[in-house]
This record gives structure tokens, sequence and C-alpha cells, in this order.
């Protein structure tokens, strides 16, 4: 992916990218597509001045997005949200109405066929964005905060802290995620809130530890020393001067995160542990599917919507982490299966 | 580790009790009481902690209140089934996951590293018991190409327990219809679980692979006019070897510790199953049993690629 898409265009700030990329290409360096584009954009800025060429390149997206897989990642993502919001008036039926025959293989009426009790499997589908995106979004940025604060404060003040905040994320990570957040869902009982509790309760770990060996880089800077002397208090200087310069790789492992999230929660309504049955969630429809195995269009298309989400988030925190390129965030991403 | 699990188990604000009797038995408070006392449930909770590490010395898990087996009596037979599928994941995904991962390094951002890379993508974003079923409607069900589900058909009787490795002790035994009957039975599950596990290796080994490939002394080779697959074989490889290593050890850990949606589709009769099983009627003590055995795995499997790593790196050695 050395040459940016669009080669057609003959903008400067293009040819000076397309060059940079070359030359890196011919030295058989490992220099990914994404950096190569993003020294040359504060360079193209400055030199062509106010022209209109300038503007369009101030307007276009950032480069680490300009990638083909970048670009069919993000469209997906945005397509999925907007169907969360709109649809209401994008689903054909109401995904809880029994109004048609039972397990009718797709159709020109339903066309993705009607389940057990006679719903419309595509609304279902459509109406399980609003589902898991929200959910699995809430446990993303709940779990970054939590993990990121707790990994932030044990990184910074060292010593006992440290060591009880990272034992605890030690014991979280020799269970499997699935098997412990399977175990916390059933003692608190099945449903959607409890099984993000749970979840949230194994996911924290992964940011606390980024974020801990981060903080332990920057803790030393000269700048943050600086701030200290001036009588800035430890949190204040946590928060001024570590915490932005610490934020980009949290961010990327956030995005690739959210994919698992979406995973795991529908893993677990799979097991029967997440969302009640009325609820159109689509790990719960999968299962729904294993109940009438012959009829496969039950299971498939919930299956699909899941994966092109995760697929999509995968893709987009793929080319984030391409032009950031931390170490630190592919180390210690689980494994979770 | 026990401790986390007792407390884990213990912390629950659910009654072991009216999971285990059912919603009659558990309104009559004799009854209650007398599984209560059976169980040990009416004693402090340190008391009940010390008796349990107390038993454990003996070899002594407790007793499944689902299955009135003794818990290790079940985690005996469920972890050899867990441990053949992940022998066998592991071994081909390891095969093919590091090859395609140094092939996508080696011709980076051509056509084959840009396939292998998106193969890998959806490897792991394929929600893994969406492809069992998947897998299993069309080659059970559609084609007839597979078996059903378990580890043997229900004509075939179990081979004599050797290792608890049903291939393994059907070659033992010489029962080749046993061994075939259960290699097919492995295939389908293995294939699910390899096509994540490769996703996974394909990613790392390619960064590590490229890693390795900016570093000085593979030029050196490179100039010393070394044969390209004696370049790649001796020294990128070899440095690759211990982040490769690391997320081998991390995905064999995970995959013994029991692949509970992947286990529960082709109904395995794993550690996976039994996790999901003992969890959903919250039977404690087969809960803790579960956690204990997937915490030694943790450990051993961790250990085992500590020592792996000063076979490959003399470094880590004199540390």
């Amino acid at each position: 992916m050395a040459k940016p898409p669009g080669g057609a265009s003959d903008s400067r700030l293009e040819l000076e990218a397309d060059a940079a990329a070359t030359a890196v290409y011919d030295e058989v360096q490992d220099d990914r597509a994404g950096g190569s584009g993003g020294s040359a954009g504060p360079g193209g800025s400055g030199a062509s001045g106010v022209s209109f060429s300038a503007l369009r390149n101030r307007l276009r997206l950032p480069p680490t997005f300009r990638r083909p897989m970048a670009i069919i990642g993000m469209s997906i993502i945005v397509l999925w949200f907007l169907v969360a919001i709109f649809v209401p008036w994008i689903a054909p039926y109401d995904p809880l109405a029994q109004q048609f025959d039972r397990l009718q293989a797709p159709n020109a009426v339903n066309w993705f066929g009607t389940d057990s009790l006679g719903r419309d499997v595509l609304s279902r589908t459509l109406y399980g964005a609003r589902i898991s995106l929200p959910l699995a979004l809430i446990l993303v940025v709940a779990s970054a905060i939590i993990g990121s604060v707790l990994g932030a404060v044990a990184g910074y003040f060292g010593r006992a802290v440290d060591e009880i905040i990272m034992r605890f994320s030690d014991l979280v990570f020799a269970f499997p995620t699935i098997i412990l957040a399977m175990i916390v869902t059933a003692a608190l009982g099945p449903s959607l809130t409890n099984a993000v509790i749970a979840l949230l309760l194994v996911s924290w770990p992964s940011y606390a530890r980024v974020m801990r060996s981060m903080v332990l880089g920057a803790r030393s800077r000269e700048y943050v020393v600086a701030g200290r002397l001036l009588g800035f208090s430890p949190f204040t200087s946590l928060r001024r001067d570590i915490l932005p310069n610490v934020a980009a790789p949290v961010l990327v492992l956030a995005t690739l995160d959210f994919g698992n999230a979406i995973l795991l929660l529908s893993g677990l309504s799979f097991l029967g542990l997440g969302a009640t049955p009325p609820t159109p969630e689509w790990g719960a429809m999968v299962a729904d599917g294993v109940q009438q195995f012959s009829d496969w269009w039950l299971a498939a298309f919930p299956g699909l919507a899941i994966f092109t989400v995760v697929v999509a988030f995968n893709l987009v925190g793929d080319a984030l982490r391409d032009s950031l390129d931390p170490r630190t965030a592919g180390a210690v991403q689980g494994v979770k299966i | 580790m026990t401790l986390v699990t007792f407390t884990l188990a213990n912390l629950v604000p659910a009654d072991p009790a009216q999971a285990a009797l059912g919603e009659r038995a558990a309104s009559d408070p004799a009854i209650v009481a007398a599984f209560r006392e059976a169980q040990g449930l009416d004693k402090p909770v340190v008391t009940q902690y010390l008796v349990y590490i107390g038993h454990l010395f003996q070899g002594n898990l407790g007793t499944s209140t689902q299955s009135h087996n003794p818990v290790s009596q079940d985690l005996s037979v469920a972890f050899p089934a867990t441990a053949e599928l992940a022998l066998f994941v592991i071994v081909f995904s390891i095969i093919i996951g590091v090859g395609l991962g140094t092939w996508a390094a080696l011709r980076q951002n051509r056509f084959s590293d840009q396939l292998f890379r998106v193969l890998s993508l959806v490897g792991i974003s394929i929600p893994t018991f969406w492809l069992a079923l998947a897998a299993f409607y069309v080659f059970f069900y559609q084609l007839r190409l597979a078996p059903g589900t378990g580890r043997l058909s229900a004509s075939l009787q179990a081979p004599p327990r050797v290792t608890g490795l049903y291939t393994v002790d059907a070659l033992v035994a010489g029962q080749y219809t046993t061994f075939f009957n259960a290699l097919s039975h492995l295939i389908l599950p293995g294939l699910v679980l390899i096509l994540y596990t490769v996703g996974l290796l394909v990613r790392f080994s390619r960064s590590a692979v490229l890693d390795v490939l900016n570093q000085e002394y593979v030029l050196a080779a490179r100039a010393k006019g070394l044969s390209p697959s004696r370049v790649v074989f001796r020294y990128v490889l070899r440095g690759a070897s211990l982040p490769i290593l690391t997320i081998v050890g991390l995905a064999f850990g995970s995959l013994l510790s029991g692949t509970v949606l992947t286990e529960q589709v082709f109904g395995w009769g794993g550690i996976g199953q039994y996790a999901y099983k003992s969890a959903t009627t919250l039977d404690l003590p087969a809960v803790m049993g579960v956690g204990l055995v997937v915490g030694v795995v943790y450990i051993l499997t961790n250990f085992i690629i500590d020592v792996v790593y000063g076979v490959i790196d003399p470094r880590v050695r004199v540390q």
C-alpha cells in the first residue's frame, strides 16, 4: 500500500508522499504507508500557501484513513451507526411483531425470511444494531477509562499501588475472558446489563497495562519533572503533562477492542447469558438458529451483521495502529477465542 | 489462585442451594439446611476456604452438585478432550500461521501480503460460534461430509484410556476404525479454531518478522551473499521466534483452557463446555475446579515458554 489511492490527482502533496513512499520502498525499509504519508502532511500545507489545492488537501481525510481498507472499514461503521440511529424508518417491519407465517425462507416480502415466531429477520437484524453498538460503545469507553486511570495511577505512583493494581490485572489475565465473564454473568443473573458489567470486569486490564507502560516511560521526562518542580500536584501532573501525551495508543487499543466487545457480547448472548428472549440481539438470534438448524437464514444474517461490524472496526483499528505503530498496543491485546 | 477462584465463587450473590435443589426442594427449609451442611455451606467462609485447601492437597476438589461425581473425575474426562482439540489446532496453526505471516512480511505491501492480511483479519473477526454453526450446517447437514457432534460416533466405544486423547489411545490400542472416527470428529471444530488462531498468528508473526528484517545483522547476512532461504530460516526466523513464541503460548493457553463457544456448538464435552454447564447451574465446586485447571494451565504454559525462551535465546539464560 505504498501509493496513496486516487493517484490521478496531481497535487504536490500527493507527489511528495508518493516519492517518499517509493524511496522508502526501494530501501526495503519497514515503513508503513501511514508513516510516509504523515511526514508529508505538514510539509505540503506549508509549501503551497492559500491555494485551492491546499484548501482541498486540508479538507481531505487524514492519511491514515486514505487507504482503501480503512475507507471500507470506516464506511461500514458509519453505515451501521446510521442504521442504529434511523432504524425505525429503515426497518420494513416491527422487530417484535409476530405477523408472518413461521419460518419462511427469504422471499420478496421478508428479504431475510422469518423466524420461528413469525417475526421478520431483516427488521430484527437491523434493530440489533441498536443493541450491540451502544452497549459495545459503553463497554469500550468505560473499560478504557477505568483501565487507563488505574494503569496511569499504577505507573505514576509505583510501589504498593502499582503492585496491587497490576496483580489484580494479572489475575484477570490468567483467566480466559469468556470463562470469567460467563461465571460473573451466571452469578449475577443473565441480562444484557450484567453481561456488560461482567465484560467490563475482564476488559479493563489490557488498558491498564498499556497505560502503565506508557506512563512509566513518560514519568521521568524533563517536562514532567519541570511541572512537578513548578508545584503541580501529582494528579495535576498526570492530567496535564502525561495523559495527553500517552492517549493515542489507548485510542488505538479501544478501536481494536470494539470488535472484541461486539464478539464477546454476542458470544455471551449466544450462550443465553446476555439478551433475554424477545430482544433482537445478534448473538441471541444466532442461538435461535441453532434450535431451527435446517433454516439457515435465522443464524446467517445476524452472524453476518456481527462479522461486518467487527471486521470494520478491526480494519480501522489496524490503519490507526499502522499510522501510530505503538508496539505496546499489539503486545498485550488478549487472545479471545 | 485458589484464593481467587474461591472468592469469586463465594462472592456471587445467588444462592447455590437454590440453584442446585430446584424451586420445590428449596422452599423446604429442612432440605436446604441439610444441603448446606453436606456442602459445608453453613460454616464461616474462612473455614470453608481452609477445608477446601485441605481437601485440595489430597486431590479432592469436592463433588459437583450437578453431576454428583467428584469434580476431579469430571475434569479428568473434560480436560483431555480439550487438550486433544487444542493440540490439533495449535500444531496446524503454527505451521500455517507462521508460514503465511513470514511470507507476508517478506513480500511486504505486495499482493500476497495484502491478501494474507485481509484473510487474517477475517479470521479474527468472524464470530467463532457462528462459523462453527455455519461449518456444521454446510459440512454435516448439507454435504454429509463431516460426522455429527461429540468426539466419537455413538456406535463406537471410547478406546482404553492411556492419555485420554481418543486419537492417541485408539492408535495405542490398535483400533484403527476408532482412530479415524475420532480424527474425523476433530476436523470440523479444529478447522473453525484453526482459522481464528491462524489469523492471530499471521498478524503477529508478520510484524515480528518485519521488525527483524530491519536489523543490521540481516542486512549483513544478505551482504555476505547467503542464499535468501538461509537468511530467512537461520537469521530472520530465529530472531523473530521470541515474540512469535509469546503469542503462540498465549493462544495455546487459551485453547487449553477451553473454547467455550466452539465446544458448545460441537458438543465437545471439554473444559469449556464443563465451565459453561457449571457456571450456568452455579455448581460452585465445579466452577472452582475449572478455575483451578485454567490457572494451572496458565502458569504451566508461561513456565514452558520461559524455558523455551532460554533454549532459543542464550541471552535469556545468562540473566
